[in-house]
């Protein structure tokens, strides 16, 4: 039942009503003033709250459930974090405070900056973008404006490889240049050979996430970097799987120029059903001219904000104010958590909770898509055999995981590898949790290979069962209407 | 297997034309195409009388799942569209060779037909394809 | 203290499952060179308590007192239910709805949202949400320039009282695609002029056309007017607008002859807190006909397999992780704990309260207004009429008047003399429903006497 079809014409949540007497809007011409109340729910404070608390209950979450999203991080979200940010002092301050009356905030804000310096072993930092991919743009602009700041005006390509994040070339396209696939090889690397043809004049830059999607480490990341390089192109280094060498290896010690990272994955921010991250960027040297504004720097006379004034090469701003605040405030409270010891921790037990799943799970009899490599933080399997003999496909695998209580994995990504699972356990599930998920895969495949039909029928115990997406993209029904 | 007739003229991906007694160019996309696609939900059509070249995108078929584009074979201007597509793009599934046309073209080159491939050849590169 | 849960029992276990001597072999296949070994710019980990005490200091270091700055950001009565039940966990911690059958609370609540923010601006549909304001223009205009074929000149007309920030972060966001943002200056009154003084800027022909409701200054704009010009001039429409002031205003549904094409705001005033910037969240609405123009995520309601009701992700051809460089945007994550927040806010608030708030936020920035421009030297600008802000011009620096007033415990407005020099010491104020007539009376008797003390002072 949706909120609306709870409702009775006169019924309101009257505590809330704002007091004024009537009020005099005769300045306004009447042409500008609003005839019809809109059509919103007419309903009482207890039917908001019990609505919206049974709607939450038909979600699965971090804090309900294992969710071993691949690519995604669905680690615990510490609560002191969320609370540290929820203090008045922060959350009643506006964004327009003048900085000589905000010093607590921006304090906050550049020692972030100074933490993810650190850790990605870049030179300066932008907090600005408000999500990975708005990160991404910020990125790949930095990359443009340097080009054109040279006047090296024939660099029209970004170099993608075949398994990238679909933001990748989406971001290409948003800031005018043409994207080039690479191919990948058999073994997850990146093929150097192909990127050697194609890298030269026309060349930009190139994006690569390492540890790959293929959820294994580019081993040959330092060669790539000299390709790109010699051939007068940047390396943009796409942090969606930080998570899995945080404290470990750094993007700027690989050789990248710019990166970006998401602080609702790497940094436990939460990801509040879709959103809101945040995605700062970090550069080297020769980007640090074309950081998007605002940043925070420290002066004698306390901390300020950077304005475009001052960094005129700036590709500007990426937002009204300074981005996702709130969240980068969770992320700092977060890394200060975490400190000098505990980072590259992160790195350690995410690595060993997937090696270990990877490892378990063959003993399950799943076939990984690489088996001889390492696996990173994440890894993938692929069902393409249980879907040829049963008729299985990884998506019936992932409906029937949710009956045993487990999130589904990423499916269908990198779309280079068949019927695929992306698995990412991150470092916070404990070693039970993961049995207890790898006994479940091993049940569901039992079942697939004895009942097939009863695995492609899946699930049974949720609120609803498949949903016809045809029938939602054929018919489109986008909103209530009485 | 999919049905791939003898009389039309295909592109490796997965167009077929056929020259009508009119002279003008009929496109769509095969069968293999659509069983590919899955449930066709929507079809972006070009504008009538727009001026295409062959192998411009000329068109975008969308299914649940995946979306591709639609690139003419033959140069020409647009006479005809499908229109039913809007409102059935499901005619696409079950119908790719006849009612669920793209759209007519008064081809500028008719040589252009005689480069894409006949019904053998398309055959073997959809086996290709699959391998 | 990284939340890690496994004991050295645990470990010992699982390396011996993988056959490997210790953690560090995982990374083997990293060359040697690259690992690190310290990270020395670190400070030693805090515990929650000592973490807590710390981000206390500093946010007893900011500013907290009474509000009265806007300029694009407002502050609101949150009822509480608000955040109790958007923080919940399981709204919280879940993710993009890709499950959609574990994800039914996350999609109701969306489809939910695109209808309240549909009825709200009188538009045909909204989409689950985008970053903010600012970025929420940017995909606008680029989704303008997508919808708008007739248009081959990738112009796009902005009003010169629209909100600077929004100018400069959609300038950021689309010029690198070859788009051109043009002004048209405002007249004195602080509102864009009778439309034939832009003719000539308009003759070479544009893709659309941006008006702000209100505008920057709190003004209400000639929306039909403009919405009508742009439509002779075969350009789209794309609104600005305040989501509050929308329950006192036209809704852009209804602008000119055939409503705005696309309306786009913030929506913060909907149950977000200032917050120091965000997040927020950015709304979009458009058209039926431009749907598929639209960026960002949309849900669907439609059926399971046993014909009950269920909400998917729908049109997600049109994304990036299917569509990749051919997306219709870039943008993946987007709002959706802000948009939790929005939904519940304006189901409790109803049309009645969204209506009473708005005008109570009108009385009180009418008031302030008047008893201000009774004050010598104070004079307000602008000629048209406003919502709940409004400029007045100071016979000092605002920047001195701004200090002095937080000694005393009120940020005053904001200075607009960061982007608009040329207006002279000018202030932007604002009244929303959280200032009482007490607050306001403070306000008057705090500038009073600062005025006094600063021209005292100046004088000497």
């Amino acid at each position: 039942m949706l909120i609306f079809e709870n409702g009775a014409t006169g019924r309101s949540a009257a505590a809330q009503t704002a007091s004024s007497t009537q009020v005099d809007t005769h300045s306004i011409p009447d042409a500008l003033l609003r005839k019809q109340p809109p059509a919103l729910a007419e309903v009482s404070e207890l039917q908001v709250v019990r609505h919206y608390t049974r709607l939450s209950r038909k979600n699965f979450s971090i804090d309900t459930h294992f969710y071993p999203l691949g690519s995604c991080t669905m680690k615990y979200n510490p609560r002191g974090a969320h609370k540290a940010a929820s203090l008045p002092g922060f959350a009643g301050l506006h964004p327009l405070t003048p900085a000589r009356h905000s010093q607590g905030f921006l304090a906050c804000l550049f020692d972030l900056q100074e933490i993810l310096r650190e850790v990605t072993g870049m030179a300066a930092v932008s907090l600005a973008p408000m999500a990975g991919a708005q990160g991404e743009f910020a990125g790949i602009a930095m990359i443009r404006a340097y080009h054109l700041a040279r006047n090296d005006l024939e660099r029209n390509e970004i170099i993608v490889p075949t398994a990238a994040h679909g933001t990748n070339p989406a971001t290409a396209t948003m800031c005018g240049y043409k994207v080039r696939e690479i191919p990948v090889l058999a073994d997850g690397d990146v093929d150097v050979e192909a990127l050697r043809e194609a890298v030269g004049p026309k060349t930009a830059g190139l994006m690569l996430t390492n540890p790959s999607t293929c959820g294994v480490f580019e081993r040959k990341i330092l060669e790539i970097a000299r390709i790109v390089h010699e051939a007068g192109g940047l390396l943009y280094y796409d942090g969606a799987n930080l998570n899995a060498i945080l404290g470990k290896v750094r993007p700027g010690d690989m050789g990248f120029d710019v990166m970006h990272m998401n602080l609702h994955k790497t940094f436990a921010t939460p990801h509040g059903g879709g959103g809101p991250g945040s995605g700062p960027v970090a550069v080297n040297e020769r980007l640090a001219p074309y950081l998007p504004t605002p940043l925070v720097k420290k002066t004698e006379a306390g901390y300020a904000w950077v304005t475009e004034q001052e960094l005129p090469g700036s590709i500007g701003p990426m937002s009204a104010f300074a981005g996702n605040a709130g969240i980068m405030l969770r992320a700092y409270a977060y890394a200060l958590m975490l400190g000098r010891e505990g980072m590259p921790r992160v790195a350690e037990f995410a690595t060993l909770n997937a090696n270990y799943l990877a490892k378990r799970l063959v003993d399950a009899g799943y076939r990984l898509a690489y088996p001889e490599r390492r696996a990173s933080h994440e890894f993938i399997v692929t069902l393409s055999r249980e879907a040829k003999e049963w008729g299985t496909t990884a998506m019936d695998f992932a409906k029937r995981l949710l009956d045993f209580g487990y999130h589904a994995p990423t499916t269908y990504f990198p779309l280079l590898v068949p019927e695929c699972f992306l698995i990412e356990p991150t470092e916070t599930e404990t070693r039970e949790e993961l049995d207890g998920f790898i006994e479940a895969m091993a049940r569901i495949r039992e079942e697939a290979a004895e009942k097939p039909d009863w695995v492609k029928s899946a699930p049974y115990t949720m609120p609803v069962s498949r949903l016809d997406d045809v029938k939602a993209a054929r018919e489109l029904d986008l909103r209530y209407q009485k | 297997m999919s049905q791939v007739p003898k009389e039309l003229k295909y592109l490796a991906s997965h167009e077929w034309a056929r020259l009508e007694e009119d002279g003008t160019v009929t496109v769509g996309i095969t069968d293999h195409a659509q069983d590919m696609l899955g449930d066709v939900v929507f079809v972006e059509l070009p504008d009538l009388d727009a001026e295409i070249s062959a192998g411009d995108e000329a068109g975008v078929v969308e299914s649940v799942k995946a979306a591709s584009d639609i690139y003419t074979p033959v140069s020409g201007v647009v006479v005809a569209i499908n229109e039913e597509l809007q409102d059935t793009p499901e005619l696409v599934n079950s119908d790719p060779y006849h009612d669920g046309w793209f759209f007519r073209v008064k081809p500028s080159d008719t040589t252009e037909l005689e480069q894409m491939l006949d019904a053998d050849a398309y055959t073997e590169a959809c086996e290709e394809d699959d391998h | 203290m990284s939340f890690i849960p496994h004991t050295p029992e645990d470990v010992r276990q699982m390396l011996g499952e993988l056959d490997i001597q210790s953690i560090d072999a995982l990374f083997d296949e990293v060359p040697p060179e690259l690992l690190v070994r310290d990270l020395p710019g670190l400070a030693p980990a805090m515990n929650e308590m000592e973490m807590l005490q710390h981000m206390g200091d500093r946010a007893a270091a900011n500013f907290n007192g009474l509000c009265f700055m806007g300029a694009g950001a407002y502050e609101h009565h949150i009822p509480s239910a608000v955040w109790d039940i958007a923080a919940r966990g399981e709204f919280m911690t879940a993710y993009t709805p890709y499950q959609a059958e574990a994800s039914q609370g996350t999609l109701q609540l969306v489809y939910e949202y695109q209808s309240m923010m549909t009825a709200l601006m009188g538009m045909d549909v909204s989409n689950a949400s985008l970053y903010d304001g600012a970025s929420a223009l940017a995909e606008a205009v680029l989704m303008a320039v997508r919808g708008n074929r007739k248009d081959k000149t990738r112009r796009i007309l902005v009003a010169g009282t629209l909100n600077p920030r929004y100018l400069r972060a959609t300038r950021a966001i689309v010029e690198p695609q070859g788009i051109t943002l043009e002004t048209l200056p405002a007249s004195d009154s602080l509102c864009l002029a009778n439309i034939s003084k832009y003719e000539k800027q308009a003759s070479e022909g544009f893709c659309a056309l941006v008006i702000p409701m209100p505008n920057f200054f709190g003004q209400i704009e000639d929306v039909h007017g403009l919405t009508d010009w742009a439509h002779r001039h075969q350009a789209l429409v794309i609104g600005v607008v305040n989501p509050v002031a929308v329950n006192l205003l036209v809704p852009p549904g209804q602008w000119g002859q055939t409503g705005a094409d696309i309306a786009v705001g913030d929506g913060q005033p909907l149950g977000l807190p200032l917050a120091s910037g965000g997040p927020y969240f950015g709304f979009m609405c458009c058209r039926q006909a431009l749907v598929r123009q639209m960026p960002g995520r949309l849900i669907g309601k439609t059926v399971d397999s046993e014909g009950r009701e269920g909400y998917a992700l729908t049109l997600q051809a049109r994304e990036q992780h299917i569509r990749r460089a051919k997306a219709t945007s870039n943008i993946c994550t987007n709002q959706g704990l802000a948009v939790t927040a929005a939904t519940i806010h304006m189901a409790l608030m109803g049309a009645s309260g969204l209506q009473s708030v708005a005008q109570s936020c009108f009385a009180g920035a009418h008031q302030l207004s008047q008893q201000l421009e009774s004050l010598p030297d104070v004079e307000r600008l602008g000629g048209a009429a406003y919502f709940h802000e409004f400029v007045i011009r100071l016979p000092v620096a605002p920047e001195k008047v701004i200090d002095e007033m937080v000694s005393r415990g009120i940020l005053p407005g904001y200075d607009l003399g960061e982007f608009f020099p040329d207006l002279g010491n000018a202030l932007l104020v604002c009244v929303t429903e959280m200032r009482s007539p007490a607050d306001i009376a403070q306000y008057v008797t705090a500038l009073s006497e600062t005025l006094k003390n600063l021209e005292g002072a100046q004088s000497c």
